[in-house]
Order: C-alpha cells, then structure tokens, then sequence
C-alpha cells in the first residue's frame, strides 16, 4: 500500500503572535511549523506504516526552505521526501496549488493521498478537494478516524451535529483534522537519517499534464486587491463601579447593540 | 469563457434532513444585497432528496428564483453528487456570483465544484462588496468594474485580504455563517421555482455512507454559538460554572471556556477558546474571570463584542475588550442574568 501526504511549511502562531510596535503581524520574527492538520494526516498515514507496511512518501511545495518539513517527517518515519519548488510557480492561489500537487501526485503510485485539512496561514481548507478533483478520484473531508478494509478505506467524516462513516474505494483522498490524533515525536535515529537522507527535488518541467496557464501567480484566477496586516484592536473601554451599576453598565451596552 | 454571459447572483441553499439550514437564508440577504448593486436577482440552489417543499420558505426571505435539483442520490450530503448537481447548475444557468456557505458542507463542496468549473473560491468571507478591480486604477491595467471583492481574515485573523476573480466566472466565495444579515419574513411571497436534473449516474467518486450518527446532545459547538459566556480560572470552582450557565440560559448563549479550566479538569476541552483549543467569533464573548493569556486572545478576539469582567484591572484581557468591567464576578453575574431575564420577558 501506497500513501502521499501533502504538508505545508508555515509560520508558527504558537507560543505567541509576534507583533512589530506598529501592531502589525511580525512574520520574520515567526518559527516556521509543519501544519498541524498535516502532521495530523502524517502521523495517520504513518499508523498505516506501522499497521499494513505501508510506503509513506511526503510531498510540499514551496520555497527550498520547506526541505525542512519534509526532513521532519522522515524523522517521523516517513520514507520518502518530495519537494517542488520553481520561481514560477510562487504566487499561486489554491487552483494554482493544487494544479502543481496534482501534477507533482500524477507522478506517484498512490492507494491514498492525506492532505491537511486546511493550513493556519490560509485557513482555506480549499487545496485538498481541488487535488482530488484534478486527480477525479474521491474526497473524503474533516476525517476523524481512518480504517482500511481491503481495497477501500472507512473513514469517519465529521459535521457540525454528526458525523458520517463513509467507504470509498482506493485510491481515495482524505483531508485529516488536527483531532485524529496525537503525531508522535521524531526519534533521534529518525533525525540522524533525516539529515543524511536524499530529498527529491522536482520543477516546472517535473510535472505532469499541467498547463503553464494554471501555475502560479498568472494561473491564479484569485488575484489579491487589497491586503493589509490587521492592527489589532485598541483597547476599548474600562469601568471600576459598583456591581448594581456595572449591571447597569452591560444591559446599557448589550441594548445599544441590538444583543437584547 | 464569454464573461458577458454569466448573470445573476446564485446562492448554495444548504439543507440538511431536509430543513433549511441557517445559512442559506444568510445568503440569500446578501446575495439579494447584491444582485440589487447589479441590478439583477437572487437565485437559491436548493439540492436534495424530495426537498421542493422548501422552495416557498426561500422565497419568504427574499430568493427571487429557486432552482430544485431533486434526486434520490442527494438525501445525505455526499461530495460527489452534489458537486456534480450544484456544477451542473452553474453551466446552465451561468451565474456572476455563486455564494457558499463556510460549513462543514460547504467547505468541500465549494472547492469541489470550483475545481471542476475552473474559476476562483475565496473562503471564508467576512465581507462582500461590488466595485472596481484593481480598486484604484493603475497605468496599463484595465480596470474593471461591478466586480465580486471579496474580503476575509486568513492567518488566525491577524490579517485582513480582499480578494477578486476578475477573469473567471462565476466568482465563488464561502461565507462564514452568522456574518450576513437575513431578511424580514415574507409570509406568502412566491418566487419562480424551476426543476433542474442533470441526472446522476455513480462513479468511482461516489462514496458510500456506511452510517449516520448524529450527536445526542444540544450541546452547540461553540465555534457556531453567537454568544458564548467564557470561563476562566478566575471563576473559581466548577460548581460556580453554575453562574456562568444561568447568564448562558438568559441570553440564549453557550458556556465556553480557557485551557487554564479545561486543565484544572473542571471542563471538556470541546468548549476550550485558544490557540490549542477553539477559534471563535461570535457576536458577543463574554470574557469572566479570564486573564487573558496572548494564546487564549488568538482565538477569541475577532468576536464583535468583547465584554470582559475580571477583578485584577492589570489583566491583559481588557486590552482587547471593548467593555471592561473591574469587579467581583460573583455579585455581578448574577444581577447581570436577573436583568436580562427581566428584559426578555418585556419584550
């Protein structure tokens, strides 16, 4: 058995949001992370590994930095570690996104594809579904709980006030919520390999049955017109009263507001 | 792609069990915002099993038009089918603007159906407009106008992107539920309602629902509440939680809480607010007895109304609340949910 995860480098939000004095968003000052619902999925896709022996290969796009996280998953366990990275395809939206990872997965054998289901930089939770249309096999989104059953994976798909336990035939793509389960740790061992271990590394011209039309910024039909860090709100206001008159206080604002 | 072909404002009018969700008459007010800009009508997609009765409900909020796509295949929402339904549609009908709704539905439905049309999804919206793209005009470039701007947070909040899809059609945004306005009930208002079947066939893409298990409980997720009553250690016990679910109750709200809570073991991490627990934005987050550390601010300050109540006036929540209260949550709270039970009741 056969499994691809797609993951993305991110910057990092936990431990604190940096900010400049300005109150905008500091990104140079940010750690970089591989996305927690990818490294959900990686660890889902490792548990196959260790269950089925099944062969875990890693793929990213992004700039050559982003070798980092695929070196991080074979330091989890992962077997192999695929990056794409080309100028060209910098500034892509998620049709362009996932028009390279299509062309980069038509390349690879593959039972299942795990991607994340979103990344906390975007928050889409776009470029897994688009893949699989590319690819025209099935999508199964906000999986909770990954199983496989001969030649089809069960998989429970969460909803707001259900869920529902879902069979597709393989191959099948799954995006995978942080919730799945707990990634395990890279193993020392693991890390020592990882750093010796060859990264693939594929281009423009590596990929498979994409037109330049729909690669990067000029195959993004998203353009972007306006953009800013958000300043963050400013403090509003702050009363010391009495408790009957900070009753008063609340009822006053939540009538202002409409809330009552 | 002919962009002068594509018309009309469309909106995906999300049912499930065959009840309209909340969503799709949210969308429908926009949408009828919309199309009144561009001078042309509000359609609502409404897809599912045996679900033509809703028609008339759309309509009382405001869908000029209903297209019904009505199979057996369609009961549950499964991706395939209703991509291949709500896609179907739109090269039929050509739409300008086709909304989604930002649901557990609608976030894979929309990429799905975008993929396959190849035109843009911008997800999440916050905020639509119509204008001119490039929004000021730049030397060489053509600027176009009556164009979808489309505006959402992305990065935790900490940034704000207006997006457009000037070249494609017809622009698809997802819309986060409980940000657009629905419109006054119209009893008796009757919209156009067209049948659509472009007929389905199973492929290898279809999937089978093995079962249904729905939640027993009424608990709401609290990343869909719109008043969530938030907990913090400061609260003191998880018997005084009981303060905090009365004002909940008064205000038709939802109890949420910190990790210091959840950590304290006095509450389920399933109603944690913060960086490791829950994003949320509701229209009213009562913050009491919260400190406020910066990872428990990450998920709950794009809430609309932040209303604070702590005893340390030090604590970092009031930097981000916009009505703060210095004071003893335990004499507050209480004569806080009497008033508002008193207020109700008046109405």
């Amino acid at each position: 058995m056969k499994v691809v995860v797609c993951v993305k480098q991110v910057p990092d939000t936990k431990g604190g949001v940096k900010f400049n004095p300005d109150g905008t968003l500091d990104r140079a000052a940010m750690l970089t992370i591989m996305n927690p619902d990818d490294k959900a999925g990686l660890e889902a896709a490792l548990r196959l590994k260790d269950q089925y022996g099944a062969e875990v290969t890693v793929v990213t796009m992004g700039l050559p930095k982003a070798e980092e996280v695929l070196r991080e998953a074979m330091a989890m366990g992962a077997d192999k570690g695929i990056l794409v990275t080309d100028r060209v395809l910098g500034g892509a939206d998620t049709w362009a996104t996932s028009q390279t990872l299509a062309g980069a997965l038509r390349n690879l054998d593959y039972d299942l594809i795990i991607t994340g289901r979103q990344a906390i930089d975007g928050d889409t939770a776009q470029v897994g579904p688009q893949i699989s249309e590319h690819l025209g096999i099935p999508v199964i989104s906000y999986a909770q709980k990954i199983e496989i059953e001969g030649d089809s994976v069960i998989v429970e798909r969460q909803y707001d006030d259900r869920y529902h336990v879902l069979k597709a035939k393989m191959p099948c793509l799954i995006t995978a919520l942080a919730e799945l389960n707990e990634p395990r740790y890279m193993t020392p061992g693991g890390i020592f390999d990882a750093y010796k271990a060859e990264i693939t590394t594929w281009g423009r011209a590596d990929l498979k049955d994409v037109e330049d039309s729909n690669l990067g910024l000029k195959g993004s039909p998203t353009q972007i017109a306006r953009a800013s860090d958000k300043v963050r709100k400013g403090q509003g206001e702050k009363v010391t009263l009495d408790p009957s008159e900070s009753v008063e206080y609340i009822m006053n604002k939540l009538k202002e507001k409409h809330v009552i | 792609m002919n962009l002068e072909e594509y018309k009309g404002v469309f909106v995906f009018a999300q049912q499930v069990d065959n009840k309209v969700s909340g969503i799709a008459l949210e969308l429908i007010g926009e949408g009828k915002r919309l199309a009144e800009k561009l001078a042309t009508e509000v359609t609502a997609v409404l897809v599912g099993s045996d679900v033509k009765g809703l028609a008339d409900e759309l309509a009382a909020y405001g869908a000029d038009k209903v297209i019904v796509v009505d199979d057996p295949e369609l009961k549950e929402y499964r991706t395939e089918p209703y991509a291949h339904a709500l896609s179907s549609v739109i090269n039929q009908y050509k739409p300008e603007i086709l909304l989604v709704g930002a649901t557990a539905i609608g976030r894979d439905l929309g990429p799905r159906v975008s993929a396959r049309v190849h035109t843009g999804l911008t997800a999440d919206c916050t905020s639509l407009e119509i204008g001119d793209f490039p929004i000021n005009p730049i030397p060489g470039k053509e600027q176009k106008h009556n164009q979808l701007l489309m505006t959402r947070p992305a990065f935790g909040g900490n940034t704000i992107a207006t997006i457009a899809c000037p070249d494609f059609r017809p622009q698809m945004a997802t819309v986060r539920p409980g940000v657009m306005q629905k419109l006054e009930k119209k009893e008796g208002a009757k919209a156009v309602v067209e049948e659509f079947n472009p007929g389905f066939t199973p492929d290898n893409k279809y999937v089978e629902i093995v079962k249904v298990v729905k939640n027993l409980t009424d608990t709401v997720d609290i990343m869909d509440a719109k008043i969530l009553v938030s907990g913090g250690r400061g609260v003191g016990s998880p018997e005084n939680f009981k303060l905090l679910d009365d004002l909940a109750e008064a205000i038709g709200g939802t109890v949420s809480c910190s990790r210091a809570v959840v950590d304290a073991g006095w509450k389920n991490k399933d109603l944690q607010v913060g960086q490791t627990g829950k994003t949320v934005r509701p229209n009213v987050y009562f913050a009491i007895g919260i400190s406020g550390a910066i990872q428990h601010l990450a998920g709950m300050e794009e809430s609309d109304i932040i209303i604070a109540i702590n005893k340390d006036e030090t604590a970092p929540i009031f930097d981000v609340a916009d009505y703060g209260i210095v004071g003893d949550l335990n004499k507050i709270v209480p004569a806080l949910t009497e008033q508002i039970k008193a207020a109700v009741a008046n109405k």
